[in-house]
């Protein structure tokens, strides 16, 4: 016999208490597996960016444009290596609940610069001629069933009226962290529409997507393209796509330290709880542990009996958790895709998850662990019986 | 027998307690000596401090003044830390409610003291047997306690106290609970233990029928000692 | 025959480290329950008082945003006259053609950049939005680059300041006043002279039209007349369900997230009230055979450990409600996915929810509880008694 196998009876010796307090702990390591995988898909779009891109946009904010005419003059800035330029469309899909990314670029320099997004051959080359064309990432096109050849219509919000695209192409991501729920289309078509109804605003693009030939250059080509176009009508701003991405994040912080905080008290829930159970535990195994003092074990074994209770329970509790968590974040990924375009779980969420059960395994097992140690022999006999 | 020292030596002990705050001066400068080999029956009325004597001598309570030397061992001046590996050596334990694990099978609580030795698995076996055998419980071995009689469960509890072959024997009122044929059963076994196997036991009883089959009885009465054994019963 | 209260009260007592410990785990539930509820109060109040509902907004067809909106000129005039729009105490017509674009401003302190509404005024503007209140400093003069800024704009930007000044559109603008607009989403805008504005940002057109109906039932009439007129392309709604529409994204965002934790915690407290629950039972089953014995009935046995269980989270409930009344004082500010400008509320205590909140923590007590009163209540007497 061994001391592990004790603390497995000890552990299921009150199956019902057990059992609960497991289903307890394994409902709160999986909502908190969800809510880090909600805070680390916050982040997936930082981390998606590659480090030489570079994104230039209107100094005064993103809705006011630029001129085409920047292109040529970005080209011949020094280590920039591709120029591509979109704009944001904002168009709606049969109603507003229907959200999902939807903007016009330039395809041709736009695939080279962004080599994640993998089109067919075949679809790609039948995308670059047809200019009413479009191509929908895989999640979107599985999420209203389109299929190539497909007529879908957008309702203008910026540019008004009803637009009707081909679907021509679907794309998949290279990497699991891509955008697979965007909607792409030819820059051209916009700015043809825009010739006639609104000539003022035609010509005029978004932003600029940059590729320099080298990560290290890249901060330098921001400062020289910024530069050029100061004091111009309209001045520019070039960061990182990476820094340009967590400035979107940065405005929405209030939410992901909101979730950040939830997350922590569903930690600090669980631990009342298994702590409820193992001062219980205790209270009522006091005698037997008088029993364990007289028989000579020290303090050390008592603590290691309790801090192992605690451990077993809790660990059972956070595999099942984690178990749990990978069917759950499938489901919750698919019905919140609108706001969660990529939802995978991180190997880091795993590590949190065990780190937060071993920390209430043991601050449960704290304070009832001291209280057996101290208990004097002659007071934990006299409540037996 | 008579010329070697005995294996308990008690001076001048005392022990009060706190009741709110109230003291109760429980034992009141106690002077004892216990042979080796000896069965000795400590009698007295409830209060009179006879558990708490036999705690202090246990070595699961601690002094408030005197000395208790065990097999040659001041056992008053260990610390919590000392005095556990002392007892793990030196007691084996019998109670009342024999408080034996439930979750443990009879042969894994015989077999509880051994795990702080540095004995392997079979010679722990081999010890658990032999003293599973001494008690006539060969054959319930991977039983329960709740599976078991209380005679059988006071049993396994006596042959937790000898497995580790300890220096002296304290037993709180062992048959307490027991019916009369399995009282009768476990104090043959104890009488056994004295005299075929050389144990010393010190045990606290109420029964006079338990106090008969020791040869020494001492009685205990507000805390004194008394010099003149009354047979009264 | 009842049992007493003050039995269950001395019960809790006695168990003080597990009351507290499932009770404050049902604090930091209802906290949570509380805290959505008193989210969504709080935007619905932000976009309640930053919409009037006599006001219309009138923006290009399918625009559904003041800034991907745009109204020419002449479109604006003809909306400008609709018979409907109510006349202010000066004898002018409420009706307001702003400007509304978005800039980034750095913050204060941390220079990061973030978000900042711009609305270029008419005369009535200011008339048009009972809330807003010039607190400090002057009205801009027309035809000059100066502005006014909202209370949070002064607190939290750099250059927001009375008497500092903002570059934008390639010029400097200075603040000559700051206005309270309390909780609305006005408080976080700048406003300036509309043709001013027009011009450094070279907008051709307004962004919309705003007026306030005379008789608040006419709107129908006036948004049919609008929406059918073949000179115009525009959109008519109230202000109330425009600035509703706004932050319907986001809405429903608070609620998805808060009906799920809400659903995921409870579960998590029910189990922790049954856990004390049942020990509660198991170690008290000597005094339940002996209640039992005395006379009493199974259904008082039942109702003092549903009592019990009750009272256990009234305490959570309460505390929750406690700690969460203090999250009045923070402000929520994030970006409005729908707008990408900026959207402030505060969390909002309501009685309404002070009540749902109680409600909620009884019915976790309730449910929590319900299985060991019943197994309290099935004892035999006999074994009961003979536990010891």
């Amino acid at each position: 016999m061994h001391i592990l196998k004790l603390i497995f009876k000890n552990a299921f010796r009150h199956k019902l208490r057990t059992f609960l307090t497991i289903l307890g702990v394994a409902i709160a390591i999986l909502a908190f597996g969800l809510l880090r995988t909600v805070i680390s898909t916050w982040y997936l779009g930082v981390e998606a960016s590659s480090a030489s891109r570079l994104v230039t946009r209107n100094a005064i904010s993103l809705v006011f444009p630029l001129p085409l005419s920047y292109k040529e003059k970005i080209r011949q800035v020094e280590g920039v290596k591709e120029v591509s330029y979109g704009s944001w469309f904002g168009g709606i899909y049969i109603d507003e609940k229907h959200f999902f990314a939807n903007y016009a670029v330039e395809p041709e320099t736009y695939l080279k610069i962004y080599p994640e997004i993998i089109i067919p051959p075949d679809q790609k080359s039948v995308f670059f001629r047809d200019r009413k064309s479009a191509v929908a990432g895989r999640k979107l096109a599985e999420r209203y069933g389109w299929k190539i050849g497909d007529i879908i219509t957008l309702k203008g919000t910026i540019y008004s009226g009803n637009w009707d695209f081909v679907l021509r192409g679907i794309y998949r991501g290279r990497d699991e962290n891509v955008d697979e729920t965007a909607f792409v289309f030819h820059w051209e078509y916009l700015n043809e529409s825009l010739k006639k109804t609104s000539p003022l605003r035609a010509d005029q693009v978004g932003w600029y997507m940059i590729e320099v030939t080298n990560p290290n250059i890249a901060a330098e080509a921001a400062v020289k393209i910024d530069r050029m176009f100061k004091n111009s009508l309209a001045e520019t701003l070039t960061e990182t796509e990476k820094a340009f991405t967590l400035g979107f994040i940065s405005m929405t912080e209030a939410i992901v330290i909101a979730i950040q905080l939830v997350s922590f008290l569903i930690i600090f829930i669980i631990m009342a709880v298994v702590a409820n159970t193992m001062s219980m535990t205790a209270r009522e195994r006091i005698g037997e542990y008088a029993i364990f003092k007289t028989l000579g074990f020290g303090g050390f074994h008592i603590t290691g009996l309790i801090f192992g209770e605690s451990l077993v329970i809790t660990m059972v509790g956070a595999a099942l958790g984690i178990f749990l968590t990978f069917p759950a974040a499938k489901i919750f990924g698919k019905e919140l895709s609108t706001y969660f375009p990529v939802f995978i779980v991180e190997p880091e969420t795993i590590y949190m998850d065990i780190g937060a059960a071993l920390v209430v395994a043991c601050v449960a097992a704290l304070f009832p662990a001291w209280r057996a140690v101290n208990i004097r022999i002659a007071d934990g006999l006299r409540r037996i019986g | 027998m008579g010329n070697r020292p005995p294996i308990v030596v008690i001076r001048n002990l005392c022990k009060s307690y706190f009741r709110g705050n109230q003291v109760i001066q429980v034992l009141n400068d106690i002077s004892l000596d216990i042979d080796d080999g000896e069965f000795l029956a400590l009698m007295g009325p409830s209060g009179s401090g006879k558990t708490t004597l036999l705690n202090l001598i246990a070595g699961i309570d601690k002094v408030d003044s005197g000395i208790i030397q065990v097999g040659g061992v001041d056992i008053t001046s260990l610390s919590e830390t000392e005095l556990a590996q002392w007892r793990a050596m030196n007691v084996g334990f019998i109670f009342q409610f024999y408080n034996l694990i439930p979750v443990l099978t009879a042969f894994e609580n015989v077999e509880l003291p051994l795990l702080l030795t540095g004995l392997s698995k079979k010679e722990r076996r081999t010890h658990v047997e032999t003293a599973l055998s001494v008690v006539n419980l060969s054959d319930r071995m991977d039983h329960y306690p709740g599976q078991l009689s209380g005679g059988q469960q006071q049993r396994v509890a006596i042959a937790r106290a000898i497995v580790t072959d300890p220096t002296i024997l304290v037993a709180d009122e062992p048959t307490g609970d027991l019916d009369r044929v399995s009282a009768n059963d476990v104090l043959e076994l104890m009488e056994r233990l004295v005299h075929e196997l050389g144990k010393t036991i010190i045990m606290v009883t109420h029964d006079p029928r338990a106090a008969k089959m020791a040869h020494v009885i001492k009685h205990l009465d507000k805390g004194v000692l008394n010099a003149h054994p009354q047979t009264d019963f | 025959m009842k049992i007493p209260i003050a039995y269950n009260l001395r019960n809790l007592w006695t168990r003080r480290i597990t009351t507290v410990l499932t009770a404050s785990g049902m604090a930091l539930v209802v906290f949570v329950f509380a805290a959505v509820l008193m989210l969504a109060e709080g935007l619905r109040k932000t976009l309640i008082e930053t919409g009037s509902n006599d006001n219309v907004v009138v923006i290009r067809k399918a625009s559904e945003s003041e800034v991907q909106s745009g109204v020419e000129r002449l479109q604006a005039s003809i909306v400008e006259t609709q018979p409907e729009i109510a006349t202010g105490k000066d004898g002018k017509k409420l009706v307001a053609k702003e400007l509304v674009v978005l800039i980034t401003l750095p913050k204060r302190g941390t220079d990061k950049p973030s978000n900042v509404v711009i609305r270029g005024i008419g005369e009535s503007s200011m008339a048009l939005r009972s809330q807003v209140k010039l607190v400090e400093g002057r009205m801009p003069r027309t035809g000059t680059a100066e502005i006014i800024a909202g209370m949070s704009i002064a607190k939290r930007f750099q250059g927001g300041g009375i008497g500092e000044t903002l570059r934008f559109g390639m010029r400097d603008w200075m603040v000559v006043g700051i206005f309270d607009a309390g909780n609305t989403g006005f408080s976080s805008e700048i406003w300036g002279d509309v043709d001013q504005l027009m011009q450094a940002f070279r907008r051709p057109a307004y962004s919309s039209v705003i007026f306030k109906l005379l008789d608040s039932s006419e709107f129908q009439k006036v948004k049919e007349r609008l929406e059918k007129d073949p000179r115009l392309t525009v959109d008519a709604m109230r202000e109330t369900r425009y600035y509703e529409k706004q932050s319907e994204i986001m809405a429903r965002f608070l609620r998805i997230l808060g009906l799920s934790l809400t659903i995921i915690f409870s579960l998590g407290a029910i189990i922790g009230a049954m856990i004390t629950m049942y020990s509660a039972v198991a170690n008290r089953v000597f005094e339940i055979g002996t209640m039992r014995a005395l006379g009493f009935q199974q259904k008082s046995i039942l109702t003092a450990f549903l009592l019990e269980s009750l009272l256990l989270s009234l305490i959570g409930g309460i505390a929750g409600l406690f700690f969460a009344s203090f999250l009045q004082l923070y402000t929520v500010s994030t970006l409005n996915f729908q707008t990408f400008s900026e959207l402030a509320f505060t969390f909002s205590l309501t009685f309404e929810i002070i009540y749902q909140a109680l409600i909620f923590s009884l019915i976790m007590g309730f449910i929590g509880g319900f299985l060991p009163a019943v197994r309290a209540s099935r004892m035999n007497i006999v074994d009961a008694l003979r536990a010891s």
